[in-house]
C-alpha cells in the first residue's frame, strides 16, 4: 500500500499491506493460462513480460506473487522473464527521443519538459513457452 | 500503465498500455471475440523480443512452443474502463478521478468543491476506502449524491467497481462526476477508470520531495493540486521546490494552489472545472 513500492534505481521494496503486484499477477496468470489452454498446451515453462518503470509495479513483487499463485497450475515452475522498459519521452524541441533519468520528463539537452511521454507504462504479456 | 493513463487530456501519453487496445472496444462484452484479435499480428514482433531476452534466457527456456501474446495485462480493468468513459461520454460528463495519499485532505477538497459549484455543475461523487462509510457521511454534507465503495482489502479502485457504483447514482441531471479514490499514491496509479482527469493532490505538510517518491502516481496526473495552502508557513512548505519537482515529472499538468479549509484558491479550480465541462458538451458525441 503506500509506504514504498516505488521503482527507483537502488530501489528499496517494501512489501507490506494488500500488493497489487498480486491481482495483477492473477490477471497475468488468469491470460497465461487461458492462452495456454487454447493452444492445447499442458505445461507452461516460460512466461516473458514488458513492464515500464513508469508502471508502478514492481518486478520483483510480481516474481513473488507468481510463485505463490502459480502453485498448483500448469504455469507451477514456469520462468518468468521480465523486461524492464525505460521511460522515454519526446522532445518537440530538439526532434529527439530521450530516455528519462530519474523519470524526469525534462530533455537533457535543452532542458525543457518533454509534453509527449513515449514509453514507460507498458504492462504487456509479451509471450509464453508451451508443451 | 493504466492504460492511456487516464486523463482524456489530448497528447498525453499516446503509448499507455492500452494504446495498444484501442481498436478492440467496439461493443464486445467478454473475451471471446478480441482473443481473435490477437491472433493476427503476433508473429511481426517476434524477433526483435528474441533479442531483448538472450541474456535472460535459462537453459529450459527456448527450446519450446513459444505463444504470442502482446496483451496489456489489465486488459480487462482497461476495457472496462474504456466502456465507462464512453458512458460517461455519451451523458456529456466531466469525470475526474481524485488521487493521493491518505490524508491529504481529498475529502474536504472535494466537498468543498461541490459545494462552491452549486447549481453551476451539478455533482455527483463516488467515494472508495477499504472500509467504513465516512468519507461518504462526510461528503453527503455538500448535498451532492454520495455512492461508498468499500473495496475490503482492495488498495485501489477498479473500472468494474466503478461500474456497478454507478448502478446506485442517479446521473440524471449531473454535469461532473468526482470518483475519490483509496488514499494510495502506488497501486491506483495503475487502473484506468474510465476519467477524463487524474486529479493529483500533495498537500503542503506531505513534504515537496513527495512527487520524486511516487514518480508513476504524479506522472500520470492532468492536473495537481497543493493542498492545505493555509499551512503553508507552518510547515515550512518550499513553493519553488515543490512546483520544480511536480513539473519535473507532470510538466503538462496545470497546477492548483489551494486551501479548501479558508477557500483561498478554489474559485481558479472550480472555473477551470466549469471550462473543462464546456470543452465536454462541445464535443462531438460521435468522437469526430
Amino acid at each position: 500500500m503506500e509506504p514504498g513500492s516505488g521503482r527507483l534505481p537502488g530501489r528499496l521494496v517494501v512489501f507490506g499491506g494488500t500488493m497489487h503486484e498480486l491481482s495483477i499477477m492473477q490477471s497475468v496468470l488468469d491470460q497465461v493460462l487461458e492462452k495456454a489452454r487454447q493452444a492445447g498446451a499442458s505445461r507452461v515453462h516460460a512466461i516473458r513480460l514488458r513492464i515500464g518503470v513508469l508502471s508502478g509495479v514492481v518486478p520483483d513483487a510480481l516474481q513473488f506473487a507468481f510463485e505463490a499463485l502459480a502453485d498448483g497450475t500448469p504455469a507451477q515452475g514456469a520462468q518468468l522473464l521480465i523486461e524492464d522498459v525505460p521511460a522515454r519521452f519526446w522532445c518537440a524541441t530538439c526532434r529527439h527521443e530521450f530516455e528519462a533519468t530519474r523519470m524526469f520528463a525534462e530533455c537533457p539537452d535543452c532542458h525543457r519538459p518533454s509534453m509527449e511521454l513515449r514509453a514507460g507504462r507498458e504492462m504487456e504479456l509479451t509471450s509464453l513457452e508451451v508443451d | 500503465m493504466c492504460q492511456e493513463c487516464g486523463c482524456g487530456l489530448p497528447g498525453e501519453n499516446p503509448v499507455g498500455i492500452s494504446a495498444h487496445h484501442h481498436d478492440h472496444d467496439h461493443d464486445h462484452g467478454h473475451s471471446h471475440d478480441h482473443q481473435h484479435d490477437h491472433d493476427h499480428p503476433h508473429f511481426h514482433t517476434h524477433s526483435h523480443d528474441e533479442a531483448d531476452h538472450d541474456h535472460s534466457h535459462g537453459d529450459a527456456v527456448g527450446q519450446h512452443r513459444v505463444l504470442e501474446v502482446r496483451q496489456a495485462i489489465l486488459e480487462k480493468n482497461d476495457r472496462l474502463a474504456e466502456r465507462n468513459r464512453g458512458f460517461f461520454h455519451a451523458r456529456g460528463l466531466l469525470v475526474l478521478n481524485v488521487l493521493s495519499s491518505p490524508g491529504s485532505g481529498k475529502t474536504t477538497f472535494i466537498r468543498e468543491t461541490v459545494r462552491l459549484l452549486g447549481k453551476r455543475l451539478k455533482t455527483g461523487v463516488i467515494v472508495g476506502d477499504l472500509a467504513t462509510d465516512n468519507d461518504a457521511q462526510r461528503l453527503r454534507e455538500s448535498g451532492a449524491p454520495v455512492v461508498q465503495i468499500t473495496t475490503g482489502t482492495v488498495c485501489h479502485l477498479e473500472a468494474e467497481m466503478v461500474a456497478r457504483a454507478l448502478k446506485q447514482l442517479d446521473l440524471k441531471g449531473l454535469d461532473l462526476l468526482i470518483i475519490e479514490n483509496v488514499g494510495n499514491l502506488v497501486c491506483p496509479a495503475s487502473y484506468d477508470l474510465g476519467e477524463d482527469l487524474r486529479v493529483v493532490l500533495l498537500s503542503v505538510t506531505e513534504g515537496e520531495d513527495k512527487p520524486l517518491k511516487y514518480p508513476p502516481m504524479f506522472q500520470s496526473a492532468g492536473v495537481a493540486v497543493v493542498s492545505k495552502m493555509d499551512l503553508a508557513t507552518a510547515c515550512d512548505y518550499n513553493r519553488d521546490t515543490a512546483l520544480a519537482n511536480l513539473r519535473r515529472l507532470a510538466p503538462n499538468a496545470p497546477v492548483f494552489e489551494l486551501s479548501a479549509k479558508t477557500g483561498n484558491g478554489m474559485d481558479a479550480w472550480c472555473e477551470f472545472l466549469i471550462q473543462q465541462h464546456k470543452a465536454i458538451k462541445a464535443r462531438d458525441p460521435l468522437g469526430a
